[in-house]
């Protein structure tokens, strides 16, 4: 009997072998594969979750007007979605799986640098366009003419918070709270610093505290913050951590104003924050409340659609895929052999020079980042993030 | 003869795979595959010798893996491409397959040092305590690289491919590949070598009964050095080829999460059988990968697969048993005992 369950089992590992051999194939020429490398699962489920629901909002729209016109043809779109469950080498698997087994023009994600870096160099390697959406590390596009990204990079964010928070506040001292095991979080608060400290003099930051990924209590740093009595303290951490922090340091009896980062960004924000944090600015991809035009209609729509407003990272896989669809439209015609088709892909996007996103207008001068703005928004007392300011690149 | 046929046989498989890649017969994605299920055998056949044959529950196999990804990545990189740390590579290309295995060792050397934080405390604690231990020890190696600037801190270490590209500018065929599988193969050798020798059967003792092993003249304090400074260096090897696989290493993928990924491949296989690891970390990277259609219900797949065994078999595929003792016949084909 217990032999038997043995045997039982290994008829199954084989067949499943089998199985995972016999996956993938089929080729159909009247449609156009466009791959999504997304965390669906693992830490930050809500950031795929938003991607794909963009990404599946754009195919309705075209697939239901008959198709994306190619050279003078009209092409069904298929978007695949792969899960990268929030891990790198799952990130490069996916990748592998999409550009090899699915047979995919480009490639939309992963959106967290953690993902993006590594994959980026498989579909470098393996010359396949990739657009992240939401990667802010330098690393993911360095040295590579496959890889290209639709947001702005942390060495521009920075900056645009320090100016913002020296004029809206007549600051002249900050405070920086960060999470030193986020690579994200730890990079912007060092930029930040080197910002404020080249415009107010060596010694202005007067509290630099950093905290682990998962803390829940703040007061050490907090404390120390507060008796050294910034002007404002800047906190670039994820919005659930922002939430804790800007309540300790109100109990705390700190009064003072608060900045914070694109990661602020998320509809969470304001059911986790409540009234703490109304008021706050925060620099970020796009404003939500008070948008006009294109980008007004993509949030109703979506909201429409999934009964939330969408947060940046929706918008910014909205730009990305139509950016990689441009360029699919720029390469002139869909040719057979899926290894030129790309190579036209890759020479189409690295032409646009201009490109009028949801997000904002994006210049590419040559390299995968683009220019683009950052707006500042201040959080209304409906919880609503309003525009505040604009701040382009000069 | 007869008794070669299976170490023949691996060689022969090994090659054949290396050919399959080198002529484009199976395609990256199922060569990518192959390589995470090498590192994943390796990572489950070490952490078996500790949680399997010694009894100890040691939850902190990704903290050793880390410091192999890491030293062994320094070493790569430091020899073979240009970088902020020391500028030009201080070898010419030609030595890089020399330098990656030395640097893998290397990797290895330093995370069996790092196993002295889990072992010498274990000479007074096992059982939960001692999980406590090797938990706070994959902390403090997370937060240690975390914190160090030169090596890019949380913001990830990267510069490995460039080795990889030095190899192939000598001799255009899967580096990457050959080297996983030589030390998968190394791996299973060594540990199948080391619980079945006299000097390892004290480890087996360990785990049935502490002290009976004590007065039977095992040295228990140098068994429990020896088998934890050889699990976390083969779980350093596996760090050292993972990062080479991936070109990118990051303190975040070795967290809490990976070393308990690897204990879900330990006792899916069935605690203390070496084939059992190995079989179990085979079947979780294929059942990883051949779900992804599920796509988030995959998630409610896997686990539900892995209760529906415990329930069915508590004690793993295996048991404690060898394939050998499944199948007797297969005794004839190999001679190492």
């Amino acid at each position: 009997m217990k032999r038997m369950t043995v045997k039982i089992l290994f008829a199954v590992l084989a067949l499943s072998l089998g199985a995972f051999a016999l996956i993938g194939c089929g080729k159909d020429s009247d449609t156009i594969k466009v791959g999504f490398n997304l965390e669906l699962t693992g830490d930050i489920p809500k950031v795929g979750e938003a991607s794909k629901f963009a990404a599946e909002m754009l195919k309705e729209d075209i697939n239901s007007k008959g198709g994306l016109e190619v050279g003078g043809k009209k092409y069904k779109l298929e978007f695949i979605y792969q899960d990268n469950e929030a891990k790198a080498e799952s990130a490069v698997n996916a990748a592998l799986k999409l550009i090899n087994q699915d047979g995919v023009v480009a490639i939309v994600g992963p959106n967290s640098s953690k993902q993006a870096i590594p994959a980026g160099a498989t579909c470098n390697d393996n010359q396949v366009v990739m657009v992240t959406p939401w990667s802010t590390n330098p690393d993911t596009t360095k040295d590579r003419p496959w890889v290209f990204r639709a947001c702005f990079l942390d060495p521009f964010q920075g900056p645009v918070a320090v100016n913002f928070a020296a004029k809206q506040f007549g600051a002249k001292t900050a405070a920086v709270i960060f999470d030193i095991a986020n690579d994200y979080s730890k990079g912007l608060a060092e930029i930040f610093k080197t910002e404020w400290e080249k415009k107010s003099g060596a010694g202005t930051v007067v509290g630099f505290e950093s905290h682990g990924t998962k803390d829940q209590d703040f007061s050490a740093q907090l404390t120390k913050i507060i008796a050294a009595k910034p002007d404002f303290i800047f906190i670039p951490d994820d919005y659930n951590q922002v939430a804790l922090i800007v309540k300790q340091a109100h109990d705390l009896g700190y009064k003072g104003p608060f900045m914070g980062s694109d990661a602020w960004g998320s509809a969470e924000l304001m059911t986790l924050c409540g009234k703490d944090c109304i008021g706050q600015f925060f620099s970020t991809h796009y404003a939500a409340a008070g948008a006009q035009g294109a980008t007004k209609e993509f949030i109703d729509r979506f909201n429409a659609k999934y009964k939330y407003v969408p947060d940046d990272v929706a918008a910014l896989t909205w730009d990305a895929t139509r950016l990689v669809l441009q360029a699919i439209q720029g390469a002139g015609k869909v040719d057979k052999d899926i290894k030129t088709e790309r190579k036209l892909v890759r020479d189409a996007l690295a032409n646009i020079k201009e490109f009028a996103g949801i997000t904002g207008n994006m210049k590419f001068a040559g390299t995968g980042d683009p220019q683009k703005c950052a707006v500042v928004v201040q959080i209304s007392p409906e919880g609503k993030f309003e525009f505040k300011e604009s701040v382009c690149p000069e | 003869m007869q008794k070669h046929v299976a170490t023949i046989a691996i060689f022969a498989g090994i090659i054949l795979l290396v050919l399959c890649a080198q002529f484009h017969i199976l395609d990256q994605y199922y060569i990518s595959v192959l390589m995470f299920m090498g590192v994943n055998v390796i990572l489950a056949s070490s952490l078996n010798l500790v949680n399997g044959y010694m009894g100890e529950f040691s939850c902190g196999h990704g903290g050793f893996m880390c410091v192999g990804a890491y030293v062994s990545s320094i070493c790569t990189v430091l020899m073979f491409s240009k970088n902020h740390i020391l500028g030009a590579p201080l070898l010419p290309p030609q030595f890089a397959f020399i330098g990656f295995p030395l640097a893998l060792v290397a990797g290895s050397a330093a995370s069996s040092v790092a196993g002295l934080v889990v072992a010498i405390p274990s000479f007074k604690t096992r059982g939960d305590y001692l999980a406590i231990i090797t938990l706070a020890a994959n902390y403090i190696v997370i937060s240690a690289i975390n914190n160090m600037e030169i090596i890019g801190g949380p913001r990830g270490f990267m510069g490995m491919s460039a080795t990889e590209r030095a190899m192939q500018s000598m001799l255009d065929i899967p580096w990457v590949l050959i080297f996983v599988l030589l030390g998968t193969v190394f791996t299973v050798w060594l540990l199948r070598r080391f619980v079945s020798s006299t000097l390892g059967k004290g480890v087996p003792a360990i785990c049935q009964d502490e002290i009976a092993a004590e007065i039977m003249s095992v040295d228990t304090n140098r068994m429990k050095l020896i088998a934890f400074m050889l699990s976390s260096g083969l779980a350093g090897l596996a760090g050292g080829l993972y990062a080479q696989v991936l070109g990118y290493v990051n303190p975040q993928s070795f967290d809490i999460m990976r070393s308990t990924e690897v204990m879900v491949m330990v006792y899916l296989g069935g605690m203390g059988s070496l084939s059992g690891a190995a079989i179990a970390a085979i079947l979780y990277t294929v059942l990883m990968e051949a779900l992804r259609f599920l796509d988030v219900w995959k998630w409610v797949v896997i686990p539900l697969l892995l209760i529906l065994l415990m329930q069915f078999r508590p004690e793993g595929i295996m048991g404690n048993k060898e394939l050998s003792d499944l199948f007797p016949k297969l005794r004839k084909y190999y001679s190492f005992k």
